[in-house]
């Protein structure tokens, strides 16, 4: 009965889109208040429909009713609680559905918390929001509907062993939270292409949401990575997989915006191009889902899929972007600028960044679909080395880096050579002393490109921190936007330090070990003691046991496990680390050699590593300062205490 | 710098940087494209000897073998009409096994061995990777062929 309440209740509220999607938009080009006031109570209605809809295929798995396909599909009766909740969201189905709710809970969030946004606005951004869910509903029941029923069954077939981890429990939302967020700078877009207004009060409606669905998808591809390190098995924290660089893609075109969106609203300048790359983030979020979801291309992520639902993703990605690059090639020229401003300003800075982000999209999109490109004209069968995307997306990021610098300090409209270097040779002098003291310290050799990386790193850090500094204000008093680009940035820098230090740095050894074998890395002592037999809930484990010790004292024991799960009879690996702020140290079983006790095993020695997500951090921290910016919500207030005050006016 | 000079500058630093892009990634893609070849391919001489490429094909049953006391593992691969013989120092992916399909990343050498870097097998048992797939499904082609 409840799974059939849960697809009843999605068709309500696939009704509710269409409404939602129709009627508002239709009212506010006919001016219509009637209609346009639909919009609200339409977002409220899909909402509660889909999350019915989905509590119902929570309660489903929880409950483990097995005679849901997708239920038998995903979990099993042995499987941990968490993992239960968890696997809803674990396969195409469920996920899905997830992208749904996320997708109608953004609508509910603009329609509660953006009073200040004029009614035909609103209903407008609504309207598209609805358009979009009319799209994901409609693929949802037509052709990946998780409450299908067949016979029951005695038990599930379980959830893939990989997924069974915590961090992949979370992983998929926060990365769908920053997708979908996305779809709130596209409605705000269209919104504005529609009506032909894009003022500085629309960048400052649209700026907080671009911010969270910005630090959402950065904590997403952070946990991703992290995820990747510790749980695939071999210690690679980013392999420029087609998946890893579909969610890397919107990201780099959402930081690209959140910048332009700076100089619209300070400066009226960079509408259209604004506009363009709200559209590009949504677009390339979907681009993502199609890429994860029709398995065309070879990735870690391509579980088990379908073209047909490829095909079906291909079909709304294509009316999306054709439908809104109509719009814009209609408006643009509405959307032009007057302003004006000379070589050095910090307008040029952002536009640089803006191109430098563009290109790294450009790039690494070319490189994501060449295999499939060159498939499709039976060029030959092809992949695209990860050494492609290093050579360039290395040297761009110095570029940018530089550029980073330089935008912190530069005035708008104009700005002198003479003041700049006043303000910049003393964060260059300690970015320097830095990045040539720093590997002294604790490298084990001195290296050009790790001084390259740490002198950008520092660069960065010390010219956002020396900036906030000059601005001689009390930390209490300093405005939302200010710290959180401070922090934002600074985190940046962190990770460049993690990423430079550990692929520079890095040792990692396959060796062949037996009882007693001892092995040295750098200044570590690994020796292997042996593999024992151990149980888990729903799998069967070696355990690898590996003393590690410095100058002969003991650091760790890591035991490191070779899991064979029951149902799926599926062999995984199950890392033992070390963690540690300056290096993890990190252990993984290989397989048995012979009969005589011997195994393969991977060492690892990984410098600074933790860097590189703790800097994501205090980019997500720094973008939740900038989105809840008290100026935001002070213009709120004013506005609506003088629409009261109108008010009162016209009654008495 | 009167509005026309800058909005030339502008124009012309905006050229140089996409070409410059444009050239980076050209250079970047050639030296980085991996080609995928079969082992049919690799007798025919179709496959460059020393540059990076994939391979892929069925692991031969029987073919596994590990000297002892020595990490290096050897295995055939086959298409059912050629086979290539695949040399590895390394520890092989949880889900590889004989009789499956794999995909090795690696350089052909002068002898006709394949020395891998990599080497990749179906990581769920629901999936796999389309080239695996495709190489499996004109393995099973063969097959029927000959048993026609």
């Amino acid at each position: 009965m409840i799974p059939e309440i849960g697809h009843f209740s999605l068709i309500l509220a696939f009704v509710m889109a269409l409404i939602l999607g129709v009627l508002p938009m239709y009212g506010a080009a006919r001016n219509n208040a009637n209609y346009m006031a639909l919009a609200k109570p339409a977002v409220v209605a899909q909402w509660i429909f889909v999350a019915i809809s989905f509590a119902c295929l929570v309660y489903a798995f929880v409950t483990n009713d097995f005679s849901v396909k997708y239920v038998v599909l995903t979990s099993n009766s042995a499987l941990p609680l968490v993992y239960k909740v968890s696997a809803v969201w674990g396969a195409h189905e469920g996920s899905l559905l997830l992208w749904v709710l996320i997708l109608s809970t953004w609508a509910l969030a603009i329609a509660m918390f953006s009073r200040s946004i004029p009614a035909v606005m609103l209903s407008r951004i609504l309207s598209v929001m609805g358009l979009i869910a009319v799209g994901f509903l409609l693929f949802v029941l037509m052709t990946s509907n998780p409450f299908d029923r067949i016979p029951m069954q005695a038990d599930g077939r379980d959830l893939n062993p990989l997924l069974q981890d915590f961090g992949l429990a979370i992983h998929p939302p926060m990365l769908y939270m920053g997708y979908v967020g996305f779809s709130v700078a596209f409605a705000f877009a269209v919104a504005a292409m529609i009506s032909g207004k894009l003022d500085a009060a629309w960048a400052r409606w649209s700026r907080p949401w671009t911010n969270i669905a910005w630090v959402f998808l950065t904590i997403g591809i952070a946990l991703g990575s992290w995820w990747a390190y510790y749980e695939l098995g071999w210690g690679g924290w980013w392999f420029w997989d087609p998946v890893e660089n579909a969610s890397l893609l919107p990201w780099l075109v959402g930081t690209a915006l959140m910048h332009s969106l700076i100089v619209t609203e300070k400066r009226g300048m960079f509408k259209a191009w604004t506009i363009l790359l709200a559209i590009s983030a949504f677009s390339l979020s979907l681009l993502g889902t199609f890429l994860v979801r029709s398995g065309v291309l070879t990735s870690v992520h391509a579980f088990a899929s379908d073209p047909e639902r490829g095909l079906f993703i291909l079909i709304f990605l294509i009316l999306v972007v054709g439908s809104s690059l109509t719009l814009f090639s209609m408006r643009a020229a509405k959307l032009s600028s007057t302003a004006k401003f000379e070589t050095l300003s910090k307008e040029t800075a952002l536009l640089s960044n803006n191109i430098i982000l563009v290109v790294m999209t450009a790039a690494v999109l070319l490189g994501t679909l060449f295999p499939l490109i060159s498939d499709a004209l039976a060029i030959g069968k092809i992949s695209v080395g990860p050494p492609y995307f290093n050579m360039i997306m290395v040297p761009l990021a110095v570029v940018l880096v530089i550029v980073m610098g330089f935008g912190f300090v530069l005035r708008w409209k104009s700005d002198r050579w003479s003041r700049l270097q006043g303000k910049l040779w003393l964060p260059l002098i300690f970015a320097l002393v830095a990045a040539t003291i720093l590997p002294l310290i604790y490298a084990p050799s001195f290296d050009g490109l790790s001084f390259m990386g740490l002198l950008m790193a520092a660069w960065v850090a010390f010219t956002a921190l020396m900036w906030v500094l000059r601005l001689k204000r009390s930390p209490f008093k300093m405005s939302g936007t200010t710290w959180g680009a401070m922090l934002a940035h600074i985190g940046l820098a962190i990770t460049f330090t993690g990423i430079t230090l550990v692929s520079i740095y890095n040792v990692e050894e396959d060796i062949r070990v037996e009882k007693g074998t001892s092995y040295k890395v750098n200044e570590y002592l690994f020796t292997f003691e042996g593999v024992t037999e151990v149980e888990g809930p729903n799998y069967t484990a070696y355990q690898g046991k590996v003393k590690i010790t410095e100058n002969g004292k003991l650091v760790t024991v890591l035991q490191p496990e070779k899991r064979i799960y029951r149902v799926q009879t599926m062999p995984m690996t199950e890392a033992g680390i070390d963690a540690g702020i300056f290096r993890d140290l990190f252990v993984a079983l290989g397989e048995p050699l012979g009969d005589k006790g011997a195994w393969s095993l991977r060492i690892q020695y990984k410098p600074f590593i933790r860097w590189i997500w703790l800097g994501a951090i205090f980019m997500g921290i720094g973008g939740l300062f900038a989105a809840f910016d008290r100026r935001y919500r002070r213009l709120n207030r004013r506005k609506r205490k003088s629409t009261v005050t109108t008010m009162k006016g016209v009654q008495t | 710098m009167k509005a026309r000079q800058r909005r030339i500058l502008f124009v012309a630093l905006a050229v140089i940087a996409v070409g410059l892009a444009a050239a980076l990634i050209t250079v970047a893609l050639r030296s980085n494209l991996n080609y995928f070849y079969t082992p049919t391919q690799i007798i025919a001489g179709e496959a460059p000897v020393g540059e990076l490429m994939r391979i892929g094909g069925m692991v031969e049953k029987g073919s596994l073998n590990r000297k002892d006391g020595e990490l290096a593992v050897q295995f055939t691969v086959t298409d059912t009409k050629a086979q290539t013989i695949v040399r590895y120092n390394g520890i092989l992916p949880d889900l590889f096994k004989e009789g499956q399909g794999t995909v090795a990343k690696g350089r052909l050498q002068k002898d006709g061995i394949f020395l891998a870097e990599e080497v990749l097998a179906k990581h769920d048992e629901k999936y796999i990777p389309p080239e695996i797939a495709d190489t499996m499904k004109a393995i099973q082609d063969a097959k029927q062929e000959k048993a026609q």
